[in-house]
């Protein structure tokens, strides 16, 4: 595994946007980023409205993920390149979800919108209309998606790791501080779980750091041991799990999407605070 | 638009009740004009990133805190620039200049 295979550079990306086969897809955390401007030709996937079921807490089914890449014109032949807001805390949600899915040609462009931004490439406001798909989707594979009780069951046996900022993972915020304070009913973080900050793991232009910087960044993990990643919702843990999983070629890691709104609501479970 | 007069309550989301939040807020400015889209970092006292934002056409940001100090830090295509502060409950203003 290198890391040309899972990412590419917002320089490839714009050469390749009329390239056959080849399908850009912008995820972000604010919803209506693509509205004031996108990447020529992207399609946007909402990740509130259409990657979670609307009445319960879960993601939309294998069907239904289905109708979506349909609707969205994208084939199962097709690469999919993935980008976002926020230093691609969405568009990492979304190359996650899509493995989740089965589809296995995913990429995502490096820096995501941010550094397009900042590299002044153009942006547009034209609708991208594609033209609908059969898509077929996978079951779920499990083998990268971590549910409660197996994170509660890998409290000191597994590697835990916490992806929030450190004043999430002490306990004095509940959520990113660029959010409201609510959510989950205590604050703090899974007994044995070591804080590595997602933020670690990027540049200030959200580009991924280099491979010996990551790989010491997560020196810390027993590579014996199998690991799950969470934050509050899951996003941010995804971009973790693509660093683990995707660029240093870790095996066996799990991204616990319910992360702390799920786990730091559960009756019973505990809950460490501090650093 | 200049940056003389910023806003306090600019886009507060509906039903919250900022006397309990620790807000910090403000402008990115160049040459006292304001800077739509730049990126905005809050950083923690030991420069930990903690939470990024764009700011709006005006130049604005904000981001719920906590009491304590804290850094802002803006990259955009027309600079980069920080400012520190240290933070309580209510609205906090930290503008940013840019070069």
């Amino acid at each position: 595994m290198s890391r040309e295979d899972p990412l590419v550079t917002t320089e490839w990306a714009e050469q390749n946007l009329s390239t056959p086969g080849i399908v850009l897809v912008e995820v972000d955390e604010d919803t209506s980023a693509y509205d004031a401007g996108h990447i020529p030709g992207a399609v946007r996937i909402n990740w509130k409205t259409e990657l979670q079921d609307p009445v319960r807490r879960d993601f939309v089914d294998r069907a239904g993920f289905e109708k979506l890449l349909s609707a969205k014109g994208i084939s199962n032949n097709d690469t999919v390149v993935l980008y976002g807001g926020n230093n691609n805390w969405f568009a990492a949600y979304a190359y996650w979800y899509f493995k989740l899915y089965g589809h296995q040609d995913v990429k995502l462009v490096d820096g995501g919108r941010k550094k397009w931004e900042l590299d002044g490439r153009t942006l547009t406001k034209d609708v991208t209309d594609r033209v609908e798909t059969t898509y077929t989707a996978q079951e779920q594979d499990s083998s990268i998606r971590a549910l409660r009780d197996e994170v509660v069951a890998a409290i000191g046996v597994q590697n835990l790791v916490d992806v929030r900022s450190p004043d999430e993972f002490s306990g004095k915020l509940f959520a990113p501080a660029h959010l409201p304070q609510e959510a989950a009913q205590r604050a703090g973080h899974i007994p044995t779980a070591l804080n590595v900050p997602w933020s670690k793991a990027a540049n200030e232009d959200g580009t991924f750091r280099s491979d010996a910087e990551l790989t010491e960044l997560y020196g810390n993990l027993d590579d014996e041991k199998d690991t799950i990643a969470y934050c509050r919702i899951g996003e941010r843990s995804s971009h973790t799990w693509f660093v683990l999983t995707e660029i240093l070629g870790k095996r066996n890691v799990k991204n616990y999407d319910g992360s702390w709104t799920e786990y730091g609501s559960l009756v019973g479970v505990p809950v460490e605070l501090g650093a | 638009m200049s940056c003389a007069a910023p806003d306090q309550t600019a886009g507060i989301p509906v039903g919250v009740d900022v006397s309990g939040q620790a807000v910090v807020q403000g402008k990115v400015c160049k040459d006292n004009q304001p800077v739509a889209g730049a990126f905005v970092r809050l950083l923690d006292s030991t420069g930990e990133f903690t939470a990024e934002v764009v700011t709006s056409p005006g130049g604005d940001f904000r981001f719920f805190a906590a009491p304590g100090a804290w850094t802002v830090r803006a990259l955009s295509r027309a600079g980069n620039g920080q400012a520190d502060g240290v933070v309580t409950l209510g609205i906090n203003q930290l503008d940013i200049a840019v070069a």
